[in-house]
């Protein structure tokens, strides 16, 4: 290939405005006006987890209580398309069984066996979401939260595949029409893209508990991070029995239930 | 040399308007697909990949392939190989180009598919398989592409070429064992947590590729003046042999360890593809099918008289395709998926649309495949006493 004078002078020219940008850039950055600064009410953890208490969710809840999914799916624009194909769902009830597969069996006590167990995304502390995805659109926070980048995501569901808990959604078709109430505070999503529960790290940059904590008036849901001594999580899981679902995949899910 | 690929007989060119028909109808469904999104398809969240996977992984093990045709000639000098090497070459070619479309057409954002070199990711072994298989389309472009001109001009094929091949061979067993490493790593998912999953994978490719290839060969001989030899056809009949008593044997071991440790997680994948789980049984006739058809191919293949005999040596090679890409292309991705993460049973089913598109894959890859092959073919005629070779050895059959 010939490189003409002419052509040499543009690409000369492109390179030298590249360059001469440079510092302006950096000098921005340096000022500190680019960058974002947390909310001082911002409730910070190293290790951010759940206690889901099933017995009292069982006998202080009303029957068929949904006021956490509610609240949940309200908050983050979660859509009802109303085909369990296409099911979008950050929070929802399973049967024990199928929360904890093979935990079941016929002698099991009444109050346990068939009941609804409430599940969601687990944190996993050893994401293997985290690990196949090709673009890092979903990743974990220092503060051990899994999240999704909606923006950066490709929609290749090996996330999906790769989750044991079931816990991701997949975005079949354009999910704004499908949204109940619109929440302005809280982005929606595009079709195809892959959500789930983020444990609210929106309210927590603004010193709010989850909103399913918040909605549950019995308290049968306790947030709070794994490496504060003195946080209330660590108070459940000293003083009760608790279970995780599906440990033996060494995923360490942080969401722990009291049966 | 491309020009040889614009004259041809009028079959030619209505076998190219008819693939050209088809991609434009899978066009169609695409567009509509961007649009609707893929809740046009018969995917769910729980079987959350589908007919568009089950392709790719199969296609990927027919692109692995061309090594059996490349080994034997490179490799161990096996000289009956030199008319059908670059037959296997460009069969790769073709197949790894279906594969990549069939991820494309699965992304929920194809537009964002960048994201992939913006973002690379050594931890997933999607980035590993973008990269093995986009560097083995090209091996095998420039391989082919120059091996033929030099077999063109009659001249050996330039020295650089050669480091390239023999790099091309284990390359190609890196495709198809990064391909089963994406189902093979994955917790709870224990219909694809098996170790062998790549050897498994191998096996059926190394018995699928070269069934095509004779299928394809027998074609060429019929349909035009070059004609590849029953001696190379025979010894690629071998390979299929013994490459489907293996891959069969595999299949074998998961039912073993699955049945006879009584894990349910193991068990439970298998039952729906073979006798159906709570009542859905959706894949079940599909399952069989192929497990009748790799019982026939075997016996076919394994008495020396029906694998002799081209005529059933047809039946056999096809029998093995069907067999293996049902058993791949369809019941390997959607069967893992059964019973779900939180153990319920969600039929699959293609929808009409999603076929479509995956026809008009398949007919984007024939169309490639008939233009390399007619080139190569057409350079193949011009080497002297091809015609009569040709003519003699379509009446031997």
């Amino acid at each position: 290939m010939k490189i003409s004078r002419r052509s040499f002078l543009k690409m000369g020219g492109t390179f030298a405005l590249g360059f001469t940008a440079l510092p302006g850039l950096k000098a921005f950055a340096a000022s500190g006006l680019l960058k974002a600064s947390p909310d001082p009410k911002a409730l910070a953890g190293k290790k951010w987890a759940m206690a889901i208490n099933m017995k009292v969710c069982r006998e202080k809840g009303p029957e068929g209580c949904k006021e956490c999914v509610v609240a949940c799916h309200q908050v983050h624009n979660v859509p009802d398309i109303g085909n369990p194909k296409e099911e979008v769902k950050w929070i929802w009830k399973e049967p024990f069984a199928n929360a904890f597969p093979g935990q079941e069996h016929e002698y099991l006590e009444e109050t346990v066996k068939g009941q609804p167990f409430l599940v969601l995304c687990n944190h996993c502390d050893n994401p293997p979401c985290v690990r196949v995805c090709p673009t890092q659109a979903t990743f974990k926070r220092k503060d051990g939260i899994v999240v999704m980048d909606d923006h950066r995501c490709i929609g290749c569901r090996f996330c999906m595949a790769a989750c044991p808990f079931g816990a991701r959604s997949f975005n079949f078709r354009d999910p704004r029409p499908y949204i109940p109430k619109l929440n302005r505070e809280f982005p929606t999503r595009e079709k195809g893209v892959v959500e789930k529960c983020n444990f609210c790290v929106e309210r927590l940059a603004a010193g709010l508990s989850p909103a399913c904590v918040e909605a549950c008036r019995h308290g049968a849901l306790v947030f709070g991070d794994l490496e504060d001594p003195n946080a209330g999580i660590r108070d459940v899981l000293s003083s009760r029995f608790t279970i995780r679902r599906k440990p033996e995949l060494g995923t360490r899910p942080k969401v722990y239930y009291v049966v | 040399m491309l020009k040889r690929a614009l004259g041809g007989s009028q079959r030619y060119w209505s076998w190219m308007f008819f693939l050209l028909a088809l991609v434009g109808t899978g066009l169609a469904c695409y567009i509509r697909q961007l649009d609707r999104g893929l809740a046009i398809t018969g995917m769910s969240r729980d079987v959350s990949w589908g007919l568009y996977i089950g392709q790719f992984t199969f296609l990927v093990g027919v692109a692995a392939s061309a090594v059996m045709v490349v080994l034997p000639y490179y490799v161990h000098h096996v000289k009956e190989f030199g008319g059908i090497t670059i037959f296997g070459e460009f069969l790769a070619v073709a197949a790894v180009l279906m594969s990549l479309l069939f991820v494309i057409v699965d992304l929920g954002k194809p537009m964002r598919l960048l994201n992939l070199l913006l973002y690379p990711t050594p931890g997933s072994i999607m980035f590993w398989d973008m990269i093995v298989l986009t560097g083995y389309l090209l091996l095998n472009i420039v391989i082919g592409w120059n091996v033929l001109e030099s077999e063109r001009e009659a001249v050996p094929p330039p020295k650089w070429v050669k480091p390239l091949i023999y790099l091309s061979v284990p390359w190609a067993v890196s495709i198809h064992t990064v391909t089963a490493f994406l189902y093979a790593g994955l917790p709870g998912r224990p219909y694809w947590l098996t170790a062998i999953m790549a050897a498994r994978f191998l096996a059926s490719a190394f018995a699928a590729g070269p069934a095509l290839l004779i299928l394809l060969g027998l074609i060429i001989r019929r349909s035009s003046n070059f004609a590849p030899g029953g001696d190379v056809i025979q010894k690629l009949a071998r390979i299929v042999a013994y490459a489907m008593i293996i891959s069969v044997f595999f299949v074998g071991l998961e039912f073993f360890t699955a049945f006879y440790s009584q894990v349910p997680g193991h068990m439970q994948s298998l039952e729906y593809l073979f006798a159906g789980l709570d009542g859905h049984r959706n894949l079940v006739p599909f399952m069989w099918i192929s497990a009748v058809l790799a019982v026939t191919a075997l016996v076919l293949l394994i008495n020396p008289a029906t694998r002799e005999n081209e005529r059933t040596l047809q039946i056999a090679c096809a029998a093995v395709f069907i067999s293996l890409w049902l058993e791949k292309g369809l019941g390997l991705v959607v069967g893992g998926f059964i019973p779900s993460a939180v153990e319920r049973v969600t039929d699959y089913a293609p929808t009409v649309p999603e076929l479509l598109i995956a026809l008009g894959i398949w007919a984007a890859g024939g169309l490639l495949l008939t233009i390399l092959y007619k080139i190569a073919v057409s350079v193949k005629e011009e080497e002297p006493g091809m015609v009569e070779l040709a003519q003699k050895r379509r009446e031997v059959v």
